[in-house]
């Protein structure tokens, strides 16, 4: 074992080593060496975060055709580092009438169920957390933690708007994690296994992508929804409740939120590339976990601009699609895609690898081509009810 | 002592020290919070006896859906977060009495056994707890009849909160 084909456990075993040579037990030189890995990861994380600003602000200024931050350094790098000044020496307002406790406690679990999520995430084939073995479930649980800090917020601040806001995102999280569950189990289902790592490895040849294109549809419309971004962000439409859930946060705990925001989209970003794009592998570079860990960054990078392409593109949608889109379209969608990739996966099993893929990704296609039919059809006898309903009062030219 | 043992204390305090404040706290949204908590602790407790899969379930039902909709609950029906009434009934230490009992059985019965004093070994590697409960919540000589009843009986919950809550059309 060298650092360059195993780095994390190298470096584990070299403390090991020193520790237990000074004399520490090996039980606390382990449980010692388990928190250092905890906050170097942490730390990782929330370095993350301060670039991720400079890159979200970068990317919304060229879909607006502005050119963004670019007076601090090179390219602008150092802007974050400004706004986090800017943010530090802020005021530090509490609301009159807020409950001071759970009104503090609110960011510190909001970014705390994000960073929560790094625990499963595999970075390289040897550099992760924790190999769970129900880490798909873990991912739906950090996000209902996700969601008590968003009541905890609205809830403590005292305010109507802020209140209002944290019931549009708890109800929008609530009904979208079933999607998101079922689209969870088409890997699960492809791979065997609940494990993160596992899924990665067992996206040999071929990534799910290709297997099931409308399982990672549905996963992203649903982490979108999840993220409480838009087309998705009733949570924080300013148009309608000024900022949502963490209207009264000033300062770092605004900070906090918007941290946990960014990451949680990046996070998100990366279990896409996790769970469809293969991860960590890309055509054996996988072998160098240092190289595999970059593209595992590149990837995840990729499905992080994809989300922010969707939020800067699309407009917010109005409560009512919202619900309707959800539990009259996505739900029975999800519902059917996996019931017909669960049943292919076991009668194809024995196929081999290519013929199995391709014959997979047919059926994706044709559950594609019949949805759009289904929603053709159905279209048209709405438009066609509401031509008759409403007599149009100045009948159209070219008809 | 371990660290294990020590993870274990802290847990046991926090589970002890927040399921009490569930009942002393007088705001009826901390005392939602000290809850969850409560069920957080023992997920932990779950993680520490390995079994994974429980301790993530635990957070999933009961945080995720169960606290949550307390605290919706709470909100929606009422306009004061405070509980002004009296804490406590007037025979109250007859419930004192019967928990001090059941606790003084417990903890004869198991100091009487001779396992108490075992730590339990690792699981073995090729041992995967969440496959084996999978495969006994399906197989046939197993609990699939009981899982199925159990899914049946959801089913039915679900229907009929769909039924109750549907406007009729005149």
């Amino acid at each position: 074992m060298t650092f360059w084909s195993d780095p994390i456990n190298f470096i584990a075993e070299w403390l090991r080593g020193i520790l237990t040579g000074w004399g520490m037990a090996l039980d606390w030189a382990n449980v010692l060496i388990a928190s250092l890995g905890i906050i170097s990861l942490i730390l990782f994380s929330m370095m993350l975060a301060i670039f991720l600003v400079w890159v979200e602000r970068k990317v919304v200024a060229r879909f607006q055709d502005r050119v963004g931050p670019n007076r601090i350094g090179p390219y602008g790098l150092f802007q974050p580092f400004a706004d986090i000044i800017k943010l530090i020496i802020k005021e530090d307002i509490t609301p009159t009438g807020a409950d001071k406790v759970v009104y503090n406690l609110a960011p510190v679990l909001a970014l705390a169920s994000v960073i929560f999520l790094w625990a499963i995430l595999p970075l390289a084939s040897n550099i992760y957390g924790v190999d769970l073995n129900v880490a798909i479930l873990y991912l739906v649980a950090t996000g209902a933690l996700g969601t008590l800090a968003i009541i905890m917020g609205g809830w403590a601040s005292n305010n109507k708007y802020a209140l209002i806001g944290a019931f549009r995102m708890v109800a929008t999280m609530i009904s979208y994690e079933i999607p998101m569950v079922v689209a969870l189990l088409i890997p699960t289902i492809l791979s065997g296994t609940m494990s993160v790592r596992g899924i990665v490895e067992a996206q040999d040849p071929i990534w799910y992508f290709i297997l099931s294109p409308l399982g990672a549809l549905v996963f992203l419309i649903s982490s979108i929804a999840e993220l409480g971004r838009a087309p998705f962000d009733l949570n924080e439409a300013e148009s309608e409740i000024v900022a949502g859930f963490h209207i009264e946060y000033t300062g770092m705990k605004f900070g906090l939120f918007y941290a946990g925001e960014l990451l949680h989209a990046f996070t998100f970003g990366g279990l896409m590339a996790i769970l469809f794009f293969g991860g960590y592998r890309f055509f054996g570079l996988e072998q160098y976990p240092l190289v595999g860990f970059l593209v595992f960054l590149a990837k995840a990078m990729f499905g992080y601009w994809v989300i922010m392409w969707v939020k800067y593109t699309m407009p917010r949608i109005r409560i009512d699609h919202m619900l309707a889109f959800n539990w009259k379209f996505l739900t029975p969608f999800a519902f059917f895609v996996l019931v017909v990739t669960a049943v292919l996966n076991k009668v194809l099993s024995g196929l081999d690898t290519w013929l199995f893929a391709s014959l997979i990704f047919g059926a994706n296609l044709i559950i594609a081509w019949i949805t759009i039919e289904i929603l053709r059809v159905y279209s048209r006898r709405e438009r066609r009810l509401a031509e008759g309903n409403i007599p149009a009062p100045v009948p159209p030219a070219h008809h | 002592m371990t660290p294990v043992q020590i993870v274990f204390l802290l847990t046991a305090a926090l589970i002890i020290g927040s399921a009490v404040m569930v009942v002393v706290s007088r705001n009826l949204v901390h005392a939602a919070l000290w809850l969850v908590a409560t069920l957080f602790g023992v997920a932990i407790l779950y993680a520490i006896l390995d079994a994974g899969f429980l301790a993530v379930v635990q957070v999933v039902v009961y945080i995720g859906a169960i606290a949550i909709l307390f605290i919706f609950a709470v909100m929606l029906t009422r306009k004061e977060m405070r509980d002004r009434g009296p804490q406590h009934r007037k025979d109250w230490w007859i419930a004192a009495m019967i928990g001090l009992l059941v606790l003084a059985g417990l903890v004869s019965v198991l100091v009487g056994q001779p396992e108490i004093n075992r730590i339990a070994g690792p699981i073995p590697p090729d041992f995967d707890p969440v496959l084996a409960l999978g495969h006994a919540l399906v197989s046939p000589d197993a609990y699939v009849l009981p899982f199925e009843v159990a899914s049946i009986l959801l089913l039915a919950a679900l229907v009929g909160a769909v039924y109750i809550a549907a406007s009729r059309k005149p």
